[in-house]
């Protein structure tokens, strides 16, 4: 995906995140550019999803900054609430709220926390949802929908919001196989439309052919940036090598 | 002479006599309900506080409660408490405070379960679009809690209107005194009395009782097909 510019769009610089006394973030500086797609691989336990929940204050972090479109972020506690409404997240587990239908889901942010007009923002959402291909279920209510359309439920929710960035967290670790492509999907299509995306993934092939970078983490440190074709084809650390042997030894004896 | 035992009911103010003996219970019922919901409420909040110390105390009275009949409870207020501390309750206000007491207590576990039961990513969800606090408890987590704590209220409310016939015993008129008033009053003449009255009583209970129950059902049936 090449749509990247070198404006900087999130900028993350010497970040620290402790839990009680462990370091569980130890000094993560990373750039992340306008209509960039950022691909964050790395063994279970690492820190990827303390590193999203820190980059949209679902964290509080003990050292360093976050700065989005130039602008420090994490300065202000009582802010992040505003700051939110330009970072879109969608998590693993499925969180669309169970007493609300699936428009009344996607409309909730844009009218309560932005204060927008709720025609307009109708709209917005039924276009969406037709592009994700749901839009004959925007009645129904979460419980009946699968696992692959809750997902794609979820990502309209947060691109309805208008984000400047979308941090998606192992968005497809908890669905059936043969539900994983149509997510998937989703996501490869937005990278095309040029938006700026920060994805956690367990799917190599998919991280391969939607990142512009690579960015390997291992024991809460960056190990490794790189291109994805020089990350997969000659990664440069023992720890990266080591991870990626992993894959290739499920991946042959899956054949 | 022969005579319909049911006659019993109608006779005189009897029918009249045993609904203000009904009117009685349920007086105490709804004041301590009333007394429950607003306090149960609060106490369940205060349960969810991550401090030790509250839970122990909240824990303890919890289980204080549920542990010791409320029979003994009611005794206990009544004989033992107002005589060691000279000061003079009614029976009624006995029964206020202890149903009361009962009520608070689990009103406040069913609300404490109904927020903790709330899976934590959702409070996350709703902070990642961007909701204050304050939104995220006005259309998330109050509209759930509700939904689930509702059902589980409604039938503490009708335990607690079936129990209160236990004031009975600490010298309470209610509907229970009045029917056996009325039973002796009749036996010789009606040999079947008591089993009219007691059967009028039932009834009674069951008008009440019944379609609350009812209505509490539908409730929940209503909440789980969203
Ligand atoms: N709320 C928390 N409290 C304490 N430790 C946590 C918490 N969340 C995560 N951790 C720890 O931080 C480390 C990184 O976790 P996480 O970011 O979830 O890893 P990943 O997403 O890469 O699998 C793990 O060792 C985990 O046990
Ligand atoms: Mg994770």
């Amino acid at each position: 995906m090449s749509q990247k510019t070198q404006e900087k769009l999130l900028e993350i610089m010497n970040l620290k995140k402790q839990y009680d006394d462990v370091e569980t973030l130890k000094d993560i500086s990373l750039d992340v550019h306008k209509g960039e797609v950022v691909v964050v691989l790395g063994p279970s336990g690492c820190g990827k999803s303390t590193l999203l929940r820190c980059l949209n204050g679902l964290e509080e972090i003990q050292g360093g900054q976050i700065k989005l479109n130039g602008e420090v972020i994490n300065a202000d506690k009582t802010k992040w609430h505003l700051i939110r409404q330009k970072i879109g997240m969608v998590f693993q587990s499925y969180d669309l709220f169970p007493h609300m239908s699936i428009i009344e889901n996607i409309l909730l942010g844009p009218t309560k926390a932005q204060g927008r007009d709720k025609t307009e923002v109708l709209a917005q959402a039924e276009k969406l949802l037709t592009r994700v291909g749901l839009l004959d279920k925007k009645d129904a209510y979460p419980r009946q929908l699968s696992g692959g359309q809750k997902q794609r439920v979820a990502i309209v929710r947060a691109l309805c919001m208008n984000p400047e960035i979308m941090l998606f967290d192992e968005v497809t670790a908890s669905l059936d196989p043969e539900m994983v492509r149509e997510v998937l999907d989703v996501m490869l299509e937005l990278a095309k439309q040029g938006m700026t995306m920060v994805i956690v993934t367990h799917e190599m092939a998919f991280a391969k052919a939607v990142a512009d970078r690579i960015v390997f983490i291992d024991e809460g440190q960056i190990a490794e940036i790189a291109k994805p074709q020089d990350f997969f084809n000659a990664p440069t650390t023992e720890r990266a090598k080591r991870f990626l042997n992993i894959f290739k030894f499920n991946e042959e004896s899956e054949r | 002479m022969q005579d319909l035992g049911i006659n019993v009911i109608f006779e005189g103010s009897n029918l009249l006599r045993l609904l203000i003996g009904l009117w009685v219970t349920m007086r105490i019922a709804i004041v301590a309900i009333a007394i429950s919901v607003v306090f149960g409420i609060a106490f369940g909040i205060v349960m969810t506080v991550k401090n030790t110390f509250v839970q122990i105390v909240a824990r303890l009275y919890l289980e204080a409660v549920r542990i010791i009949p409320i029979l003994v409870w009611l005794f206990l207020f009544y004989f033992g408490l107002t005589k060691v501390l000279h000061i003079h309750l009614g029976a009624e206000v006995v029964s206020v405070i202890v149903f009361s007491l009962w009520g608070i207590a689990e009103m406040g576990d069913i609300v404490r379960g109904a927020i903790t039961s709330l899976p934590a990513h959702q409070r996350a969800s709703g902070r990642a679009l961007g909701l204050t606090d304050l939104q995220i408890y006005r259309y998330i987590i109050i509209p759930q809690a509700v939904r689930r704590l509702i059902p589980a209220a409604i039938n503490l409310a009708t335990r607690m209107i079936k129990t209160t016939s236990l004031v009975v015993l600490i010298g309470v008129v209610e509907v229970l005194k009045v029917g056996q008033q009325i039973i002796e009053v009749s036996i010789l003449k009606t040999p079947s009395a008591s089993f009219w009255v007691y059967a009028c009583i039932f009834a009674l209970y069951f008008i009440i009782c019944y379609p609350i129950s009812l209505w509490s059902k539908k409730l929940e049936l209503k909440w789980q097909n969203q």
